[in-house]
């Protein structure tokens, strides 16, 4: 007999309104920490650990996806999507969590992110250990 | 290594007096070490034929460079970095009475090619061509050379091949060298120094690697300044080894700068070799390299793969000097370096002919695998040199 996947659980981590665009904030889900970006508008969130030796990611300096089709062109994209380590400088894709340096063999934990109504998350399962989800306002979440 | 046992200097008073005899207890020698048996067979990729003067060029120089050769007395272009008399430029065994180490077709064959029961040698010209300031007389001087070599070399020794002396003062006259010699088929390389007026990597040589690569030529890059900078990044040496041991921190850099500014990426099928590089740096400086690759990447984004794997693909190095330790650990510290690259493809044997790097046989460490030892004599470069 199999048991029907689990949905995935939903946590609570901000309110739409303390995170404008260019916001980031470091948010705890039990063990995790997980740093949380708002980029333009939308929200990235990775494993605040950096797979070299643990920096904290959510400290780190926002810049664009830099590629070259030969040496001295440079293709610029993507601003702000790709986040560097504080501490040795190492590139991560906010949006896949994968390495700039090495694609194929070194990436961080991405989770998704959405903004949900507090109405729906009245009506579903949810955990916000530090919020009182109210009906009228916008909250960030992440889902595990 | 001098063997100390054998070497002793005693000083012995005199017997109530303050005054000393010295007593020499035996002339220097060397510590013995049994050589690994070499194959039959095997190639050399660096050896040196010399230029007793510039004499033996000027049937080979355009009437006005031969000319100008003449009036102004223009002296042999032999450099610092080789002193004709220093023990580094000849092995005493090898020196030639009253002439230049080098200088003998007849004892290059008996002490390089019979000796080692080569198959081919790679002739490697260092003369100081690229020392000179004039772009027009280095197209002379190395147009002269490499129909020199032709000729005297390799017309009459057939296990010769040679590498193209190249004006790098001008990119574009080198191109035009390579294009004009890569016709003859006995020339398997183009051959640069590592220390020239700037890092090798910038655009300014990238017509030489074109030439190269069109030609399907790899590019010896030897030891060697054209001392228009320092051979140290701070500035000048006081002493010969001092400039000998700087050659690898070139290699180094040079490393660097080729990888760091793409000439693999826009040449992705050219080989470079280093020549006289010395080895056991590579893995260290690749490490190092590659770590702050993986910080700084964004600066050079055509930099896709870690440096370390661009350098396993691209760079081969002729293995004399071995900067090796002493005795048994040399074999297992060659084989180890391997390991650290991950690759028993990159290290070319070489005799470094008649430069004083090893004695009697002893090219390669004792206990090296037989087949390492093959890899390196015979199918790395042959792997290397598609026109061997």
């Amino acid at each position: 007999m199999t048991e029907p996947a689990r949905a995935r659980e939903k946590h609570v981590v901000a309110t739409l309104a303390e995170m404008p665009p260019g916001s980031r904030k470091l948010v705890t889900i039990g063990t995790r920490e997980i740093a949380l970006f708002n980029i333009d508008g939308e929200f990235f969130a990775v494993l605040d650990r950096c797979p070299h030796q643990k920096g904290s990611l959510c400290k780190g300096q926002l810049i664009g996806l830099v590629e070259s089709e030969e040496p001295g062109r440079y293709r610029f994209s993507r601003p702000q999507q790709i986040v560097r380590c504080p501490w040795h400088g190492w590139e991560f894709d906010l949006r896949t969590g994968q390495s700039r340096v090495d694609p194929s063999s070194i990436r961080v934990r991405p989770y998704a992110v959405e903004v949900t109504d507090g109405a729906a998350l009245k009506e579903g399962p949810y955990r916000a250990e530090v919020f009182d989800v109210a009906v009228e306002n916008q909250y960030v979440v992440i889902s595990l | 290594m001098l063997d100390p046992a054998n070497s002793g200097i005693i000083l012995r008073r005199i017997r109530n007096s303050n005054e000393f005899v010295v007593v020499t207890t035996a002339a220097p020698t060397f510590a013995k070490a049994p050589a690994s048996p070499l194959p039959a067979g095997g190639i050399c990729c660096d050896l040196h034929p010399g230029v007793q003067s510039n004499d033996v060029l000027l049937p080979y120089l355009e009437d006005y460079w031969a000319d100008t050769v003449v009036q102004r007395g223009v002296h042999a272009l032999d450099t610092i970095g080789y002193p004709v008399n220093a023990p580094l430029t000849c092995r005493p065994d090898w020196r030639i009475a009253g002439a230049k180490p080098g200088t003998s077709l007849e004892r290059v064959q008996a002490d390089a090619l019979d000796t080692f029961g080569l198959s081919h040698a790679i002739a490697n010209c260092i003369y100081g061509v690229q020392l000179l300031f004039s772009e027009d007389m280095a197209k002379a001087f190395a147009r002269a050379i490499n129909s020199w070599i032709a000729a005297e070399w390799l017309a009459k020794e057939p296990r010769l091949r040679a590498s193209i002396v190249v004006p790098t003062q001008s990119p574009e006259f080198a191109a035009e060298e390579i294009d004009y010699w890569a016709q003859d088929k006995r020339f398997v390389q183009v051959l640069m120094i590592v220390m020239d007026e700037m890092p090798l990597g910038r655009r300014n040589y990238w017509p030489i690697y074109e030439a190269a690569a069109r030609n399907g030529l790899p590019v010896g890059i030897h030891a060697g300044s054209a001392y228009k900078n320092p051979v140290t990044p701070v500035g000048w040496p006081s002493y010969l080894v001092e400039d000998y041991g700087a050659q690898s921190l070139a290699f180094q850099s040079m490393t660097t700068s080729l990888i760091c500014e793409g000439v693999f990426q826009k040449f992705p099928d050219l080989k470079v070799v280093f020549l006289e590089s010395g080895v056991t740096w590579l893995p260290a400086h690749l490490w190092r390299l590659t770590k702050f690759w993986r910080g700084m990447r964004s600066e050079i984004p055509w930099v896709t793969e870690p440096p370390w794997e661009v350098a396993r693909r691209h760079i081969r190095l002729s293995a004399q000097p071995l900067d090796l330790p002493d005795g048994e650990a040399a074999a297992a510290t060659l084989e180890r370096i391997c390991e650290h690259m991950r690759s028993d493809e990159m290290f070319l044997f070489a005799t470094d002919y008649p430069h004083w790097q090893y004695d009697g046989m002893q090219a390669l460490p004792a206990g090296l695998s037989q087949d390492l030892i093959r890899k390196m004599m015979i199918d790395n470069p042959r792997a290397t040199y598609p026109r061997l």
